[in-house]
């Protein structure tokens, strides 16, 4: 193990460590605590110039008063509407794509994996005007329904990276007996593939979760209405009406990061499995 | 055609697992790649007819000031936001221990890659304020004395000089990769790689003028990396050093790109960390107690035993922070909108700005631009795939 066990050195350099993991911790969380002391500082405290000192009071009803002067409500609905079925439709193709990537053996097999490891690569910008176009000519600009089709389809790339890789590490010997049974190749998929798969299915969901629901480009891009920006591009809209209302500020950002917190907290372990399985091969 | 798909069913079979996929990316991410490359050829504004002009947009680009600013904004992007892959080796060495809450300790310093970068830049947008952000009131209590204004810009000189030395390593790594079958060749253009970077760092060639430029934005007086000692000498002698003045970050363009490459580096450098702790986690225990018993400890264990085992993990850290460099918008969107007066703009807004924004709708302007940052990933991508692709190969 590196560096050396904190267990086999002396008693004074445990202690040391003890005291310093903390500081470090809140360090470097600085930046976080500060907006939630500040989502719940009266805007008395503000107002007479007291920023970082102890709050006055504490003002709950500053989240209740974001809820009731703006259309955050509405944005956290919109992202919801758009995260979820993303999440389904990614990872649901890229079981599909992951599974005949990682099983079969064809001339192209290869081409095709990289094809998609490199899409997913590119800038967002050299798609831009192109899927901004299509998504006007089908009808479905500034929708959650324009955004959520961009994002499976730009989404599947890496998530057949990650499905493809995981595959790849199931013992084949099971798919052969199944076939020499006669087992279709699709009952194969479905029955014995698929059950495997549950663990890279939770951490690719964590995972992606996250990465819609942060997504702010692809929001300012295709969606410009309340009715379906997500809360990204929403707390933007919003910086215009609350000008120095950094309390209100602070409540809008801690209410806008806490759906993709609650869910690494719950999911933690396939988060960072996700983070690093699908790359750390 | 029972039977024939029967008979065919395992020749048949990938290409209907894969269908639905592969439409869905083509339509969306790879035919669109090539349309952008054929907008970029017309004059349009996304609704009436569109004009061929031919290559007259990139002759455009080729004399468009602005283009340069961002140029040279995304390769101080690159540079420095390299800073968090050791910057993340680092953190993930102080916690990979087994006390009591690690695990709790762990999951909170990854917090940062978790909250979106909207969150982030007003979070950093709020710190930079004049008159009240915690940071205007830290750079104002540091200038008010002389002794500590040195003090942080000998820190901020030697931060710069790690984050070139690291982006030359990377130069090098990035050299090699492409050329590892030909390793006389490879070593020979690694080094040409290195000189033209040293060359261009102290002398500012034709070539790469925005890294000579980049030299003289640092610190208050310009030039800190060829000149520090000059410069410093400098505010010394006009009083500038210790004069007790806060700084707008955000409203200068001097130090507008800094400010917003330090947001941005604190998910980084999370992100990076989290890829070192499962990769330290894989370490093979049984040589690190070899090395141990003879002898080697501290810098030299990490260089010679812990780093090679890392590589993975150094490689993947390298990539995601490369492409997240090159993709870098939301912050500057965020945060400064490009401004003051376009400083802080990079290729990705600055196309954005071009072909979506108040400044006109000039889709043919801005598809250009996407091609030639997408020109600049493509010389990484490639790379990356290059390493990958032998990886899978030889298995």
């Amino acid at each position: 193990m590196f560096p050396r066990p904190i267990a086999q050195t002396s008693r004074a350099t445990q202690v040391m460590y003890q005291v310093a993991l903390p500081i470090a911790l809140f360090l470097w969380l600085l930046p976080l605590i500060g907006i939630a002391v500040t989502s719940l500082r009266p805007p008395a405290d503000l107002a007479q110039g007291n920023y970082f000192g102890m709050p006055s009071a504490i003002a709950f009803s500053n989240y209740a008063d974001v809820f009731r002067n703006s259309d955050l409500a509405r944005y956290i609905l919109n992202s919801f509407a758009l995260t979820i079925p993303v999440v389904i439709g990614a990872v649901g193709l890229s079981c599909l794509t992951g599974y005949a990537l990682g099983i079969y053996k064809f001339r192209s097999n290869l081409l095709i994996f990289f094809l998609f490891v490199a899409g997913n690569f590119v800038p967002f910008q050299i798609l831009m005007v192109p899927v901004r176009d299509l998504t006007y000519n089908m009808g479905l600009s500034d929708t959650t329904t324009g955004l959520a089709l961009f994002h499976v389809a730009f989404q599947t790339g890496f998530c057949t990276l990650f499905m493809r890789n995981f595959i790849k590490a199931l013992p084949f010997e099971l798919i052969e007996a199944a076939r020499v049974e006669g087992v279709s190749e699709v009952q194969i998929f479905w029955h014995i593939v698929l059950p495997l798969m549950r663990p890279a299915i939770a951490a690719l969901s964590v995972l992606i979760f996250t990465f819609i629901w942060n997504d702010y480009f692809w929001a300012t891009v295709l969606t410009t209405s309340r009715e379906a920006q997500p809360i990204t591009a929403g707390l933007n809209s919003l910086k215009g009406q609350w000008v120095a209302s950094w309390h209100l500020f602070s409540a809008g950002s801690i209410i806008a990061a806490l759906p993709p917190v609650a869910i690494f907290f719950l999911m933690q372990r396939h988060f960072i499995a996700g983070l690093t399985l699908g790359a750390v091969k | 055609m029972s039977t024939y798909w029967k008979a065919n069913q395992r020749r048949l079979a990938p290409w209907l697992f894969l269908a639905p996929g592969m439409i869905m990316f083509a339509i969306y991410v790879i035919i669109p790649i090539f349309q952008s490359m054929w907008i970029s050829f017309y004059d349009w504004d996304g609704l009436g007819e569109a004009v061929w002009i031919g290559t007259d947009n990139y002759v455009e680009l080729a004399d468009d000031p602005e283009f340069y600013t961002s140029f040279k904004n995304n390769i101080i992007w690159l540079v420095l936001y390299l800073l968090a892959v050791p910057a993340g080796l680092l953190i993930a060495i102080f916690l990979n221990q087994t006390v009591r809450g690690i695990r709790l300790y762990k999951s909170l310093f990854f917090f940062p890659f978790v909250i979106s970068q909207v969150v982030v830049g007003l979070i950093f947008t709020w710190f930079y304020a004049p008159g009240f952000g915690p940071i205007y009131l830290l750079i104002e209590w540091v200038r008010a004395s002389e002794l500590r204004a040195f003090v942080a810009s000998a820190v901020i000189y030697v931060i710069c000089l790690v984050a070139f030395a690291i982006a030359a390593v990377l130069i090098v790594l990035l050299v090699r990769l492409l050329m590892t079958s030909r390793r006389a060749l490879a070593n020979f253009i690694a080094a040409l790689a290195v000189i033209a970077f040293l060359n261009l760092v102290f002398g500012g060639s034709v070539l790469f003028g925005a890294i000579g430029q980049l030299a003289q934005q640092i610190g208050e007086n310009p030039s800190v990396i060829v000149t520090w000692p000059v410069a410093l000498w400098q505010s010394i002698s006009t009083g500038v050093l210790g004069n007790g003045q806060g700084i707008a970050i955000l409203a200068d363009d001097r130090y507008v790109t800094y400010g917003i490459i330090a947001a941005g580096l604190w998910p980084q450098i999370a992100y990076v960390m989290i890829l070192y702790l499962t990769g330290l986690n894989n370490v093979a225990p049984d040589q690190v107690e070899a090395a141990r018993l003879d002898g080697a400890k501290g810098w030299r264990m990490l260089w010679y035993v812990i780093l090679p085992q890392l590589r993975p993990a150094t490689f993947i850290a390298v990539v995601v922070t490369v492409i997240g460099a090159l993709r870098s918008f939301d912050l500057v969107s965020i945060m400064t909108a490009g401004g003051p007066y376009g400083s802080s703009r990079v290729l990705s807004y600055y196309m954005y700005e071009q072909a979506l924004s108040e400044y006109g709708y000039r889709m043919g302007y801005g598809a250009a631009i996407a091609v030639v940052l997408f020109g600049i990933m493509m010389v990484f991508i490639s790379g990356f795939i290059w390493k990958m692709w032998r990886d899978e190969t030889e298995r």
